[in-house]
C-alpha cells in the first residue's frame, strides 16, 4: 500500500477523533441552556456554537476520507485499521476534557491495538478476480 | 426480560442494522467507482464528486446512516449509555464483518476476524 493511503487512514481517524470531541464539547456547552432528546427544537440552536460548527466540518472530512479509503480497501480493512480513534477519543478525553481513564479502559485500549496490529500486516484490498471467484462460487453453491 | 430490556435491546438492533446497512452500502457504491485518486487524474475532483453523488447506493447509505444516528439518540435518552455505546459499537464490528463477507465478498480471513473480535472487545471496554 502506498504512503499516500496510510496518510488517508491517518486522516479518517484524526477527522473522526477531533470531530467527535469538539461535537462533545459543543453539545455540553449546549446542554446547559437547555438541549435534550425531549426539547429537539433547541437542537438547532446548539448548530450556532462554534465548537459544534467545528466538529461538524471535521466530521465531513471525516466522511470524505472514509469514502476514499473505501474506493480502495476492504471494508473489513478500514473499520479495524481506522478504529484507532477509539484510543485517540479515549486519550483526548482525559486531556481536553479531564475524563478519567479506568484500568478496563487501558485493556480495551491494549486490544484494539492489537486488533489493529493484526488486520495491518495483512491485505488492503480482495482482489476484483477474487470476489468473482467468490461469488461464483456461492452461485455453485 | 422486562418490558423496558425488550425495547432499549430492540433500539440497540435497530441501529447496529442501520449502521451496518449504511457501511456496506457506502462500501458497494465505493468499490463500484473505483480508486478516487485514478479516478481524479482521469476526470477531476468535479467528476469525482458528481460520480459519488449520482450513485443512489450512496444516497441510500447516507439515509441508513441517518437513521443509525436517530435511532441511536432515542436508544441514549432510554437507556444508560454505558450500556447502548458500547453494545452498539462492538456489536456492529461484527456485522460489518459478516456482511462485508456475504454482501461484499470480501476474503474476511483468520487474520480478519481476530483483528474485529480484538477490536469489538476493545471498544466495549474504552467505551464504559
Amino acid at each position: 500500500m502506498s504512503r499516500r493511503k496510510y496518510y488517508v487512514l491517518a486522516l479518517v481517524v484524526l477527522f473522526g477523533s477531533f470531530g467527535n470531541v469538539l461535537m462533545s464539547v459543543g453539545m455540553r456547552r449546549s446542554q446547559s441552556e437547555g438541549v435534550s432528546i425531549h426539547n429537539l427544537g433547541h437542537l438547532i440552536t446548539a448548530f450556532a456554537n462554534p465548537w459544534v460548527i467545528g466538529g461538524t466540518l471535521l466530521l465531513i472530512g471525516f466522511l470524505v476520507t472514509y469514502m476514499t479509503a473505501l474506493s480502495w480497501a476492504d471494508l473489513t480493512y478500514v473499520l479495524p485499521a481506522t478504529s484507532i480513534s477509539y484510543i485517540l477519543i479515549a486519550l483526548l478525553g482525559q486531556f481536553m476534557l479531564g475524563e478519567h481513564i479506568t484500568g478496563m479502559r487501558w485493556l480495551g485500549i491494549a486490544l484494539v491495538t492489537g486488533g489493529v496490529g493484526f488486520v495491518a500486516r495483512g491485505r488492503a484490498h480482495t482482489t476484483q478476480r477474487e470476489r468473482m471467484e467468490e461469488a461464483e462460487r456461492r452461485s455453485r453453491d | 426480560m422486562d418490558r423496558q430490556d425488550v425495547y432499549t435491546w430492540g433500539l440497540i438492533a435497530a441501529v447496529v442494522f442501520s449502521s451496518t446497512a449504511g457501511d456496506v452500502l457506502s462500501a458497494q457504491a465505493m468499490q463500484k467507482i473505483g480508486d478516487f485518486g485514478k479516478l481524479r487524474e482521469r476526470v477531476g475532483i468535479g467528476g469525482v464528486l458528481a460520480a459519488v453523488t449520482r450513485s443512489g447506493r450512496f444516497l441510500f447509505s447516507i439515509f441508513f446512516m441517518a437513521i443509525s444516528f436517530f435511532t441511536l439518540m432515542m436508544a441514549l435518552s432510554w437507556a444508560d449509555v454505558s450500556l447502548v455505546v458500547p453494545a452498539t459499537a462492538a456489536l456492529t464490528f461484527l456485522t460489518n464483518a459478516v456482511a462485508a463477507k456475504f454482501f461484499l465478498y470480501e476474503k474476511v480471513d483468520r487474520r480478519r476476524w481476530i483483528a474485529a473480535l480484538f477490536v469489538a472487545a476493545g471498544v466495549a471496554l474504552v467505551s464504559q
